[in-house]
């Protein structure tokens, strides 16, 4: 490995961040600390921090109105934080806009999903690679040889990233007509395209079946493998958290009430009560 | 040969409304909202190819490449200065300030050009063309209005489909939040796509002028209301849609105005609009919105 890899973080890590030992060496894609935001005197997050290695698969769980998205919300700067720092591979997004997080190497998919859906599955992937691609518009307009050949290119990546999912067959149906499984699959797709090196996922796995959501957990780990990229998921299916993530926080209330591995996770008690609600004295 | 040549007439007349409601429907269906200051950009584009070729005696087409250039510059600012500010308010704050636009600009070619009429040249100086030995004429304004209708729409349904900009037009048009998060650039598209409006606006008042030579203030306003009827009869976000309803509303205008009445020809213009959106209020190639519950 060569020596600018092996260069330390610029701040020190806190004691209870978690990354892999193989991200140990490199600087973190994703590093928030003291995260806040209030909504008109509410703190939907407060002090929120986590570090997330370059190749971690990083699971957020946490009951239905802990905050989740909008932890997604802050990274993504569709909400300004209230206090607390962003790193997006070593940059502040203080100053930055959703284009610019998009940028600098963040992309994510929607609880609810929200593709283009009257536009074809190709010309969805292909919104994912307009910053990647450049022409100018007097190009397009006079339909220059550069137009040709970067619409060519755009096609050829579209193609190459559709499959895989095996989805290049379905390349000129209609978004909006897909099956819902598809749907959420275009949607990681349409993200992968912007090239990434974090990439969330807001419950990939809602409204799939156990074989679809084994599909999807082999898939993640592939796009972790094939992209050497970060991914870090919200997700309330137990089953897939528990098997690809590698460190899982616990939201409650806007805090984090947990951090660890899986099993670390599993036998919080912290974690069982926020699930599963306090044992009163006296119940068996 | 009469009902030939209203027909003519109708199907030129609806080609300046197809290009007028092109400029609407696309700002709609892209920034969700009326820009019912569309119908002064028209006047104003029409009034800069009139001074071009009167007071600066330069030739026609400069003129209407100037009242191009011009107009896309004041669809920009306008956008910049007057809505972008009001991108996240409620949609009345935003079609008050448009109307206020609109007021606004009618006004300041008041103080400049004055109230007075001017008679506009026509930019178009061809013969006409005779068919059926002298019977029927169509004029070389016609020919040229419907011609540059046809090459707009093509160019534009091209445009949104197979650019990089074009794409992005569509993707903001269905999700503004979506198309922001995967990197593109909403103010930008929203930019362009005033400039490209603004750009058929001029074209549409200099063709308009051409074919009805009387140019003041007030020129605009009819037409754009015309134009915005007709982007409703079609559908409004639709660009065939602008187009059909545009020429249907040509037709409909020619036809009341000649075997109805000529005081009611807007009355029924309007009446068939009521008529049309009781039955379909999506109108004419609009798609139902589903709304989610």
């Amino acid at each position: 490995m060569s020596e600018r890899k092996q260069r330390t973080p610029m701040v020190p890590f806190p004691s209870d961040a978690i990354i892999p030992e193989r991200d140990l060496g490199t600087r973190p894609v994703l590093d928030a600390r003291h995260l806040g935001v209030e909504f008109g005197g509410l703190k939907a997050v407060d002090d929120f921090n986590l570090i997330i290695g370059r190749t971690e698969i990083a699971g957020l769980i946490g009951p239905n109105g802990a905050g989740k998205t909008t932890i997604f919300n802050l990274i993504t700067k569709v909400y300004s934080p209230t206090t607390g720092t962003i790193l997006i591979d070593g940059k502040d997004t203080a100053n930055m806009n959703t284009i610019q997080v998009n940028k600098a190497g963040i992309a994510r998919t929607f609880q609810n999903i929200r593709l283009f859906g009257k536009m074809s599955v190709e010309d969805n992937v292909k919104i994912g690679l307009h910053n990647k691609m450049k022409y100018s518009m007097a190009t397009g307009i006079l339909r220059l040889p550069a137009y040709w050949k970067t619409e060519k290119l755009m096609h050829e990546k579209a193609l190459e990233l559709l499959s895989i999912f095996d989805m290049q067959d379905m390349a000129g149906a209609i978004a909006g007509s897909l099956p819902y499984g598809a749907q959420r699959r275009l949607e990681i797709v349409r993200a992968l395209a912007t090239g990434p090196k974090l990439l969330l996922l807001d419950e990939p796995a809602a409204g799939m079946n156990p074989a679809e959501t084994s599909e999807l957990m082999e898939n993640i780990l592939k796009i972790r493998d094939t992209f050497q990229i970060a991914v870090m998921l919200i997700e309330h299916d137990m089953h897939l958290v528990m098997g690809i993530c590698e460190g899982i926080a616990v939201l409650n209330y806007g805090s984090i009430i947990a951090k660890g591995t899986p099993e670390q996770i599993q036998s919080n008690p912290a974690v069982i009560e926020a699930y599963l609600g306090k044992r009163k004295e006296g119940d068996a | 040969m009469s009902f030939l040549s209203n027909l003519i007439n109708g199907i030129s007349l609806g080609s300046v409304y197809a290009i007028i409601a092109l400029g609407y429907t696309m700002v709609y269906g892209i920034a969700k909202m009326l820009n019912f200051a569309h119908g002064d950009v028209i006047m104003i584009g029409a009034y800069i190819s009139f001074c071009v070729t009167q007071y600066m005696g330069l030739p026609a087409w400069v003129s209407v490449l100037a009242a191009m250039l011009v107009c896309t510059l004041l669809g920009i600012t306008i956008e910049s200065l007057a809505y972008k500010p009001l991108r996240n308010a409620p949609s009345l704050a935003v079609l008050i300030t448009a109307i206020g636009m609109s007021y606004f600009l009618q006004n300041v070619a008041l103080l400049i050009w004055g109230s007075n009429p001017k008679s506009f040249t026509s930019v178009i100086d061809a013969d006409p063309i005779r068919l059926f030995d002298g019977q029927l004429i169509i004029s070389d304004v016609a020919l040229v209005t419907v011609a540059a209708c046809i090459l707009i729409m093509i160019g534009l349904t091209w445009f949104t489909g197979k650019t990089k900009m074009g794409r992005a037009m569509r993707a903001v048009s269905e999700d503004k939040g979506a198309a922001q998060l995967m990197g593109v650039n909403v103010n930008l598209t929203i930019s362009v796509t005033f400039a490209i409006g603004s750009a058929l606006a001029a074209i549409a008042g200099v063709l308009l002028c051409s074919a009805y030579p009387t140019l003041m203030p007030t020129t605009g306003s009819m037409p754009g209301i015309k134009a915005f009827t007709a982007a409703v009869f079609g559908g409004i976000g639709s660009i065939p849609g602008a187009l059909l309803g545009g020429i249907l509303l040509g037709i409909i205008e020619i036809f009341g105005k000649t075997y109805i009445s000529t005081e009611l020809g807007d009355a029924i213009v309007f009446a068939i609009l009521i008529l049309l959106l009781l039955v379909k209020p999506t109108g004419l190639l609009g798609k139902k919105v589903r709304e989610k519950v």
